[in-house]
């Protein structure tokens, strides 16, 4: 067992764990924060994706120790404090979700792509968001980022 | 006599879930009381589908499972048009089986499966909203000393025009379950709907996206311990021995238990702390097994035993018209080919898992479920309780797609819990376990056989299917003789047998037979979404287009000559090949396909390329007549899923055993369609009114064989044995 500090959506957390574990796993039975899933463990799904300083990452395969202090974790909870982030805001428009069990996985790959490339492009999202989702929501994803992208757009200007 | 359930508006979520509770509509009414939060508003029940708060909120009950398939929002949107409240102030709970039980099946079947959610309950739920309505409008005319008749209303509001008075529904919620219940209620037409019919926002979507919807996966109770199993990889064996030694030393595990269940799984269990640690824990155990009969079972030997039915003499019939052997010997031109199918598992992103907390008095059950009171019945024979002493609060599921009408995990975790008196645990299926334990799409082939005359007409078609069947191996007790008429999905005869009108074939064939020579390897069948159609389809539509050339008639054409008799089948192949540009030279090849099943017409036009051996679906255009469309923009998102599901499967899916064990325990090997895959769908709804269609399932049908006709088109190629996964051939 190993005592780490994690920085998760801006809080400090003191954990107590086995330092081999998947983030997943501390994020999800740790620290209870079960917005973030299990679906493969074996970082096929993306089902388990959460950013480490804005970057998405499958958490089901990361040992909770190569995470250090000072890297910013964010999960689903912490997008936005209330549905404002351009992906929530976008998904909400177009429905996106049907049983929503990757969809938290799927907005984060998203968000994690709009960061990167806020002008990403059908074939940027071909690339990076290679996600699962066995309802078969894709259709609606796409159009999720691209109109997340015009929300980016049109709140800065 | 009055029945006011008590309970919090905003659903509590339990656990100690840190972030994104602030946001949070939580789920389980249920487990809230069973853990004993109560307070906020106290919410009077109208009757058993309405609730209504001081406030005019509005709670609508729902049986039936909610699973991704938006049936949850289309009951709400029946129940809500007849009661006539303000759709805005619209929420929604689940009634509990238990609570079913007790008030006589108040709330009908809880069954979600075979695209019924909406269809067989739709007439009962907008009675329940239109008996609601009536009694807060009589309470109200009794209030005001008036007849009911002269009351009107509009969006939970009652009016009084002549003395200019009205009352909220808020108002006089609290009384009005004491006024009669109507015995007579009549039903809007269709026709004036506002509510229902609309393109209406789910109610479930906010919750999905901040991760505060608990799953089954996600529900922690105080003291619960956390689980992980696996059980004998070949089905039908035995556990016979493991050593726990290392196990045991591991962090926060527990115990090792092994774990026989009267569904007939028999395997072992880790249970403690962490999930994580006990599913490790699991492969430290050396487990023995005794593999029992079916470990020398592979593909080989089940495609054998496919074969040996294609020319059998013996099979059971389905669908027959005229000769259809004296056709073929007076052909000009006889075509034959040999399609297979492989078996698939349903593979939803949220495994398999149930939660149960156990005591000598009471067994309770927190899962995700297509049919929450098949779950109670698998608690009580379990727990051996009686079923008044147990309970099921249902979880929303990640994803069902027919495998969670089952309710083998729910045996699995009360055997846990019985080890544990007083403290819950949490079974959670790995992936592997999932994959391995399925209840697997049945495998078929079937031998194509047709007759052209000089003109290039059909005249005669025999369909001979071989392979597994789904009730055989589930509910052998539905088999009529043996035969299993769901196999016949899609292709069956009408009037054969009642259950499977909704499923005729549409192609009025002077000559024809279907029939099946049923052959069951030794692999656990299951209801898989669109169940038998998927094959059938895929059969029937792709030797369709293969007539159609070696006629060389236009597929279009040919099609639609045989479907003289069926006008709604014609109708929607024609809406998907004119939006479709069937037709064009363009340098895209095309496909079509077209079907009847679950009471509903559907047929799609795929546009594809082939370029060095890789598929691109450009788009697929789908057509539906559902007869009565409740909610068109659902409609769609189902159409495009099952596109998803289904060519997933087709194109690059399957599960294949090696002694007796499955080879895809994972994604890997399990592959699934990702968003680069995902051709642009078009959906075309054309309810044609009257009956209520299915909508979850009878598209996936189509997708499949309009992109295997569509590569043909594009190719020359046929692939007959899917998945295509590499077949295509590289220029
Ligand atoms: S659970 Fe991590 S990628 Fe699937
Ligand atoms: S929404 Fe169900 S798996 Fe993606």
């Amino acid at each position: 067992m190993a005592k780490l500090n994690l920085n998760v959506n801006g809080v400090t957390k003191a954990v107590d764990v086995d330092p081999s574990m998947p983030l997943l796993w501390v994020l999800r039975e740790t620290l209870g924060m079960t917005g973030t899933k299990y679906s493969c463990g074996i970082a096929q799904c993306g089902a388990c994706t959460v950013h480490l300083d804005g970057q998405p990452i499958r958490s089901c395969v990361l040992p909770v120790s190569a995470v250090s202090e000072s890297t910013k974790i964010t999960t689903i909870e912490g997008l936005s404090e209330d549905l404002s982030h351009p992906v929530q805001k976008a998904w909400a428009q177009l429905d996106v979700p049907q049983c929503g069990y990757c969809q938290p996985g799927m907005m984060m790959a998203a968000a994690g792509l709009l960061n990167n490339k806020p002008n990403a492009t059908d074939a940027d999202i071909d690339r990076e968001v290679t996600n699962i989702c066995r309802c078969g929501t894709f259709q609606r994803v796409r159009e999720g980022i691209h109109l997340a992208q015009d929300i980016m757009k049109s709140t800065k200007a | 006599m009055k029945s006011s359930i008590h309970m919090t508006r905003r659903r509590f979520v339990l656990g100690s879930l840190s972030a994104g509770a602030g946001l949070s509509l939580g789920v389980l009414p249920a487990l809230e009381l069973s853990a004993g939060h109560h307070g906020g508003d106290v919410l009077d029940e109208v009757n058993a589908w309405v609730t209504i708060g001081s406030d005019d909120s509005v709670t609508i009950r729902i049986a039936r499972s909610e699973m991704g398939q938006g049936t949850l929002t289309g009951l709400a949107q029946l129940v809500a048009e007849e009661l006539e409240c303000d759709w805005e102030k619209v929420t929604w709970s689940f009634p509990t089986p238990g609570d079913n039980l007790k008030r006589k099946r108040i709330w009908g079947s809880f069954s979600t499966g075979g695209s019924q959610g909406v269809r067989s309950s739709q007439q009962y739920v907008r009675e329940g909203g239109a008996a609601a309505r009536m009694m807060l409008v009589a309470e109200a005319a009794d209030q005001w000393g008036v007849p009911a008749a002269s009351c009107r209303v509009e969006k939970g509001v009652i009016y009084h025009d002549p003395t200019k008075r009205s009352l909220r529904y808020g108002e006089v919620a609290a009384v009005a379950s004491r006024q009669a219940v109507p015995t007579e209620v009549a039903l809007k037409d269709p026709a004036d709907w506002t509510i229902a019919g609309q393109p209406l926002k789910r109610l479930d979507t906010l919750e999905k996206l901040d991760g505060s919807l608990i799953y089954g996966a996600d529900i922690q109770l105080p003291e619960m311990l956390v689980a992980s199993i696996v059980d004998c990889p070949v089905m039908g064996g035995s556990l016979k021995g493991f050593d726990d030694t290392k196990a045991l030393k591991m962090p926060g595990v527990k115990a090792v238990v092994p774990v026989k269940t009267q569904t007939g799984t028999d395997g072992v269990a880790v249970v403690g702390t962490s999930w994580w640690h006990a599913n490790e824990a699991l492969k430290q155990l050396n487990i023995e097994w005794d593999l029992g009969p079916n470990a020398q079972m592979n593909d080989a030997s089940i495609t054998a035993l496919l074969e040996s039915g294609l020319d059998a003499s013996e099979a059971f019939n389905g669908n027959w018209e005229g000769d259809v052997e004296s056709a073929l010997s007076d052909a000009v031109t006889r075509v034959e080919a040999i399609y297979k199918v492989p078996a698939q598992n349903h593979a939803p992103m949220e495994p398999m898992n149930a939660t149960a907390r156990y005591t000598s008095e009471r067994c309770e059950v927190w899962c995700p479920t297509q049919n929450g009171e098949a779950a109670l019945a698998a608690a009580s024979e379990a727990s051996g309780l009686p079923i008044e002493q147990c309970e099921v609060y249902k979880t929303i599921l990640g994803g069902g797609f027919g495998r969670r009408g089952a309710a083998d995990y729910v045996h699995q975790v009360v055997a846990i819990a019985m080890q544990f008196p007083g403290t819950p645990i949490k079974l959670q299926w790995s992936r592997e376990e999932d994959q391995m334990h399925g209840f697997y799409h049945p495998t078929t082939m079937a031998k194509m056989r047709g007759s052209l005359d000089e003109a290039g007409n059909l005249t005669g078609l025999h369909m001979r299917i071989s392979g597994q069947s789904i009730i055989a191996g589930l509910m052998p007790q539905r088999l009529v003789n043996g035969a299993d008429f769901v196999t016949f999905q899609g292709v069956v005869k009408g009037g054969l047998n009642p259950g499977m009108d909704d499923h005729q074939m549409c192609y009025s064939i002077p000559n024809l037979k279907v029939d099946h020579a049923m052959r069951n390897p030794a692999v656990r069948p299951g209801f898989w979404r669109g169940v038998n159609v998927n094959q059938n389809a895929i059969y029937l539509e792709c030797f369709m287009d293969e007539l159609a050339h070696k006629a060389g008639r236009d597929p279009l054409e040919f099609r639609l000559a045989l479907l003289k008799d069926k006008p709604k089948a014609a109708a929607v192949l024609q809406a998907v090949a004119d939006k479709g540009a069937w037709g064009t030279e363009d340098g895209l090849g095309r496909g079509l396909a077209v079907l009847y099943a679950f009471g509903s017409y559907v047929a799609a036009c795929a546009e594809v390329t082939v370029t060095d051996g890789e598929l691109k679906m450009h788009r697929i255009v789908a057509a539906t007549d559902c007869g009565t469309a409740v909610n068109p923009q659902q409609i769609a998102a189902q159409v495009e899923g099952s596109f998803v599901y289904g060519l997933s499967a087709a194109l690059l899916s399957q599960i294949t055993f090696d002694s007796g064990v499955v080879q895809e325990k994972n994604f890997d090997r399990y592959p699934s369609m990702r968003i680069k895959d995902m051709p642009k769908v078009e959906t075309i709804v054309m309810p044609s009114g009257g009956v209520y269609g299915g909508v979850g399932e009878p598209t996936i049908a189509v997708a499949a064989p309009a992109v295997l006709n569509a590569i043909f088109a594009a190719t020359g190629q046929r692939v007959r044995t899917l998945p295509v996964a590499r077949q295509l051939a590289s220029a």
